[in-house]
């Protein structure tokens, strides 16, 4: 503290250390948040489901996704980034996992919603074994925060199912 | 600033700035707003960095004995650029 430019230093370390500690806790506060989201897809409609030439199975469905994920926004939330993924087993892999659709939630009010749609991305299997399987389909959400760690988690909905024959 | 002054300007300094972070984030937690939070903080630190770092004349209320130029001129450096040991001496 000899001087005015060791005196700023001096403070402005500290300040920004301060800060740091300021902003762990605050991630460390959202463990706090007890969690009560909910959600339901509904398959309105198989659009198609077709081989492509030579190759894999491809499916285009409609569904009507409508979910409740306000409970999950805290203080130190900067958006909710949600996705829809159909989840099935094939001879060749254990674990299929395709992203059908996604979205981000940037607020708090916007979490509560329902959305009539048909797949934002293409549903291709590695293989042709679609014909008469069955599927889940996966809402997983990660809430990104404002400083801190990210939470993911998903609400698995089973029971669906692809039709026998190609249409 | 002399010394006592240093020594009270580190303390205001870390006490003031404890004391804005924790009322930044009880006030932030409270309003749910993590802007809040930033503002308040960055409120206090520009206040304590007005108090703290200039150099007040309250920090300044011990002063320091310096020696008389009379004292001084007793006793001259020696104007050789050679060694300069010699030291003037106090009494």
């Amino acid at each position: 503290m000899h001087s005015f430019g060791y005196r700023l230093n001096g403070l402005l370390t500290f300040s920004v250390t301060i800060l740091a500690i300021m902003c762990a806790i605050a991630s460390l506060s959202d463990n706090l948040n007890s969690r009560s989201p909910s959600a339901e897809i509904q398959v309105m409609n198989i659009n198609w489901f077709q081989k492509q030439p030579q190759a894999n199975d491809e499916v285009s469905l409609t569904m009507n996704i409508s979910a409740d994920l306000q409970s999950l926004f805290t203080w130190n939330t900067k958006q909710l980034f949600i996705f829809v993924a159909a989840e099935y087993d094939t001879p060749k892999n254990s674990l299929n996992q395709v992203s059908l659709w996604d979205a981000i939630i940037p607020a708090k009010v916007h979490a509560k919603f329902w959305i009539h749609t048909s797949n934002k991305y293409r549903f291709v299997d590695q293989g042709k074994y679609l014909r008469g399987k069955k599927f889940n389909l996966t809402l997983h959400w990660h809430v990104m925060p404002k400083t801190g760690k990210m939470f993911a988690d998903k609400i698995v909905l089973t029971g669906y199912s692809f039709p026998e024959e190609y249409r | 600033m002399d010394w006592q002054g240093q020594k009270l300007a580190e303390q205001i300094m870390q006490i003031m700035l404890l004391v804005s972070a924790v009322i930044s984030f009880v006030a932030g937690y409270v309003l749910g707003s993590f802007q809040m939070m930033m503002i308040i903080y960055a409120g206090g630190v520009t206040l304590t960095a007005l108090i703290t770092v200039p150099n007040w004349p309250f920090f300044n209320r011990h002063p320091l004995n310096w020696l008389d130029p009379i004292e001084a001129e007793k006793h001259p450096k020696p104007q050789v650029a050679g060694s300069s040991k010699k030291k003037g001496s106090k009494k």
